[in-house]
C-alpha cells in the first residue's frame, strides 16, 4: 500500500472519499474539479475511467460515461490528467475507479506500469472479483499500487477473507445491493456490517453508494473509516458543466465538515 | 495460432468457468455469491434424475420436440453438391431453440426459490420463450429490450405482452441488445434476493455458458441419433448462424469429439467486415464484457462497439466464450455472411423448400449456399433451422423495398 493512502485514514478523523468521473464533461474540465475537491477536503480522490457499458452504475454515473466518452476522453488522457493531479497535490491519494476492459486491453501490466507512472495509488475495478484476481491484481500489485475490493451486503463471513486476500489501501462496502446512486441503507444495518467486517478486516473501511448528503455522511463517518461521495458530485457536474468546480468545492466542504467531525460531537 | 489440441473438446470449462482462456466470472461483487449458488444448484440438478426427467417432459410435451431432421431435396439440387439437411428447430413451441434453454432455467429458479423472474432480448424470441414459460409456471417475469429492438420487433413485443410481461425498453446507448443486457444486470444486482436472471445465450458469467450449452445440447443430441438412424452415418459438416452462439454450440457441442465431423460458425458480417458488422470473432479481440472473457468487437482503449446487423437476434458485439475457445484450438472454423446474403439466403429457402427462415439461420444457409457446390454429391451437411421467420417479414419487406 502506497503511504499516501495510509496517511490519508491515519490523520485522527474518518476520511472523505470523493469519486467523480474523468473527461465529465470534458476532458478539458476534470482538472479544475479535481483541485475543488482537495480544497474543499477530500482526503482521498477517486477518478473514474469512463466505460460504454458501466453495469454496475445508476443512470447518473451512466451518463456521465456518455458524456465524457461523447467529448473524446480516451485512456492516455485520464492518465494525463492523473500525472497533472499528482504534479498539482504531491500528498492526496488518487484511486482509479472503472470497470476491467479499458484497464486490461493493452494487457495488465501496461496498464499497472502507466498507472504506477501517474502516480497513481489504488485502483477499484468493478468486475473483477478475488475469483479472476490474476487478470489484474497480480500486475497492481508487483508496480506498487493497492487493489482496492469491494464488498456488499451480500458479501457473508465466508466469504470476507477471499475478498481481503491481496487487497490492501482500503476495502470499500457497498452499502446497499443495487446500482450507484439509486436507494440508500439504513444506519443501523451499515454499523452492523461495518462492525462485523472490522472484526476480520485490518484495512480501513470506507462506505459509499446512495450517500448524497453531509446529514447522511457524518453519521455513517461515526462507524466506518471513510465515506464515499460519487453520484451526489456527479449530479451537481451534469447541471453545471464545465462551470461546476465552484459548487463541486460547495458540496465537498459540507461533506468534509461532517465527515471530519462526526466522532467530534459527543466529545 | 491455435492452442495445443485437447484430448477432448467435449470437458469444458474447468472449475473456474474457464474455456481456455475465456469465459470465467467477471461480475461485481454483489452478484458473486449468487452466481456461485446458481452453480451449485447447478451441479445437484444436473445429477438429479428427477430434474432431467422433468426436463425432458416439458421438452417432449409442451416444447414438441424431437424436432424433425429434414432432407431438402429442392435446396439441394438447386445447390448441386452436398446433401442438405435441415435440423428443425424452427417447429419449437414460441418458433425458435430459445424455449430449450428458457424451460431449463426456469426449472433451475424453481429449485432455488425464487420467485421473480428477468430477462434480455434482442429480436425478441427469448424474451418470448421467456415470457412464455414465464406464464406456464405462474412466475412474474421482467423483460428488458432496447428501444431501437422494441420498435423494430413489434409483433414479439406484442407477443410478450400477451403473455403476462412487462416489457422495459432501454434507451442507453445504441438501445440494442448490449444496453438491454447491462440494465438486466443492474435489475438483477438490486433484487438478488428474489430474482432469477435466465440468460438467453451461452454467455455471460459462468456457469450460464455451460448450463445454456447444457440445455441447447439437447439440438445436437437428437440430431446425431436422428442421422445415425435416417442415414447410418454422422454428417460432413455442421453450420449454425452466431450471434451468442447458443443454437450453434447447442448443435456443435455432441459432435466435437467425432473427428469427421466438421463444423461452420456463421457471424453476420453486416454490412461487410470493413464497415457496421456484428462478427466478434472475425473483426473482435478478447476483452471482458457482461460476465465473461471472450472475443469483443472493441476499440484500442477497450470501449465496446455497436454490432449491426440486419437479424436483431446477431446484433451484439460479443460472442459466447465457448466459441471463442473452439476458435482458438482450431476446432471449429468460422465465417460471415453480409446483410445481402443473408437476404438471398431467406428467399432461397422460401422458394426452394417453402420454409420462411428467422434471419438467423438465414445467414447458415447462406453459409451453406457457398460451400455446398464446392463439396461431393455424397457429403452430407447439416444446417441449424433456428427459428422460423413470421417475426422478419417486416423488416425483410423494406429491406426489398416492399410495402405491406
Amino acid at each position: 500500500m502506497t503511504q499516501r493512502l495510509q496517511s490519508a485514514f491515519a490523520k485522527g478523523h474518518p476520511a472523505l472519499v470523493c469519486f467523480v468521473t474523468a473527461g465529465d464533461p470534458t476532458p478539458a474540465a476534470t482538472p479544475a474539479i479535481l483541485d475543488a475537491l482537495v480544497e474543499g477536503g477530500a482526503d482521498v480522490i477517486e477518478l473514474g475511467m469512463p466505460f460504454t457499458d458501466p453495469m454496475a452504475d445508476g443512470p447518473a454515473i451512466q451518463r456521465a460515461n456518455l458524456r465524457s466518452l461523447a467529448a473524446g476522453t480516451r485512456t492516455a488522457d485520464i492518465l494525463q490528467m492523473a500525472a497533472d493531479f499528482r504534479a498539482r497535490h504531491p500528498q492526496v491519494p488518487l484511486v482509479l475507479m472503472g470497470y476491467a476492459n479499458p484497464m486490461i486491453t493493452r494487457g495488465p501490466e501496461w496498464f499497472a506500469a502507466e498507472a504506477a507512472k501517474a502516480g497513481v495509488d489504488g485502483v477499484i475495478c468493478v468486475d473483477i472479483p478475488p475469483e479472476e484476481d490474476g487478470e489484474l491484481g497480480p500486475a497492481l500489485r508487483a508496480a506498487g499500487i493497492s487493489p482496492i475490493r469491494l464488498a456488499t451486503p451480500t458479501t457473508d463471513a465466508a466469504r470476507l477473507p477471499a475478498v481481503l486476500d491481496g487487497s490492501s489501501g482500503f476495502l470499500y462496502y457497498v452499502s446497499v445491493a443495487g446500482i450507484t446512486g439509486k436507494q440508500s441503507a439504513a444506519l443501523a444495518s451499515i454499523e452492523e456490517a461495518v462492525t462485523r467486517i472490522k472484526q476480520t478486516a485490518t484495512i480501513p473501511v470506507a462506505v459509499g453508494f446512495g450517500v448524497r448528503t453531509p446529514e447522511q455522511a457524518g453519521p455513517i463517518a461515526c462507524v466506518a473509516d471513510g465515506v464515499v461521495v460519487g453520484s451526489a458530485l456527479i449530479d451537481i457536474i451534469a447541471e453545471h458543466g464545465e462551470n461546476a468546480a465552484g459548487p463541486v468545492r460547495e458540496l465537498v466542504t459540507a461533506l468534509a465538515h461532517a465527515v471530519h467531525n462526526a466522532r467530534k460531537v459527543e466529545a | 495460432m491455435n492452442a495445443p489440441i485437447p484430448n477432448s473438446f467435449r470437458n469444458q470449462p474447468d472449475a473456474q468457468g474457464h474455456f481456455g482462456q475465456f469465459g470465467g466470472r467477471y461480475v461485481a461483487e454483489t452478484l458473486m455469491p449468487l452466481i456461485l449458488d446458481l452453480e451449485a444448484e447447478y451441479r445437484k440438478a444436473k445429477a438429479d434424475p428427477a430434474f432431467h426427467a422433468e426436463f425432458d417432459d416439458l421438452l417432449e410435451h409442451y416444447v414438441g420436440r424431437p424436432s424433425p431432421l429434414y432432407f431438402a431435396p429442392r435446396l439441394t439440387e438447386e445447390l448441386g453438391g452436398a446433401q442438405v439437411w435441415f435440423k428443425r428447430d424452427e417447429l419449437n413451441h414460441t418458433g425458435a431453440h430459445k424455449i430449450n434453454n428458457c424451460i431449463g432455467q426456469i426449472l433451475l429458479a424453481i429449485r432455488m426459490g425464487k420467485t421473480r423472474i428477468i430477462a434480455e432480448t434482442g429480436a425478441g424470441q427469448h424474451g418470448v420463450a421467456t415470457a412464455t414459460v414465464c406464464a406456464r409456471f405462474g412466475l412474474p417475469c421482467t423483460i428488458f429490450m432496447g428501444a431501437t429492438d422494441v420498435a423494430r420487433q413489434q409483433p414479439n413485443v406484442f407477443r410478450m405482452k400477451l403473455l403476462g410481461a412487462e416489457v422495459v425498453p432501454v434507451t442507453a446507448g445504441a438501445a440494442t441488445l448490449k444496453d438491454a443486457m447491462n440494465e438486466a444486470l443492474r435489475d438483477w444486482v438490486a433484487n438478488v434476493h428474489n430474482t432469477f436472471y435466465i440468460i438467453g445465450t451461452a454467455a455471460g458469467p459462468h456457469p450460464y455458458p455451460e448450463l445454456v450449452r447444457d440445455f441447447q445440447s439437447v439440438i445436437g443430441k437428437e440430431a446425431r441419433a436422428q442421422m445415425l438412424s435416417r442415414v447410418g452415418r454422422l454428417p460432413d459438416l455442421l453450420v449454425a448462424a452466431i450471434g451468442g452462439g447458443s443454437n450453434a454450440i447447442g448443435l456443435f457441442h455432441p459432435f466435437l469429439d467425432d473427428p469427421s465431423v466438421k463444423m461452420m460458425g456463421v457471424e453476420a458480417a453486416g454490412h461487410g467486415l470493413d464497415f457496421a458488422h456484428a462478427a466478434s470473432l472475425a473483426g473482435g479481440r478478447p476483452g471482458v464484457l457482461h460476465g465473461n472473457k471472450t472475443y469483443l468487437l472493441q476499440d484500442e482503449d477497450g470501449q465496446i462497439l455497436e454490432g449491426h446487423s440486419i437479424s436483431a437476434g446477431l446484433d451484439y458485439p460479443g460472442i459466447g466464450p465457448e466459441h471463442a475457445w473452439l476458435k482458438e484450438t482450431g476446432r471449429v472454423q468460422y465465417t460471415s455472411v453480409t446483410d445481402t446474403e443473408a437476404l438471398d439466403g431467406f428467399q432461397l429457402l422460401c422458394r426452394t423448400e417453402g420454409i420462411i427462415p428467422a434471419l438467423e439461420p438465414a445467414h447458415a444457409i447462406a453459409a451453406v449456399k457457398k460451400i455446398a457446390p464446392t463439396m461431393d454429391k455424397d457429403a452430407i451437411i447439416l444446417a441449424n433451422l433456428c427459428g422460423r421467420g413470421d417475426k422478419d417479414i417486416f423488416s425483410v419487406a423494406e429491406h426489398l423495398g416492399v410495402k405491406l
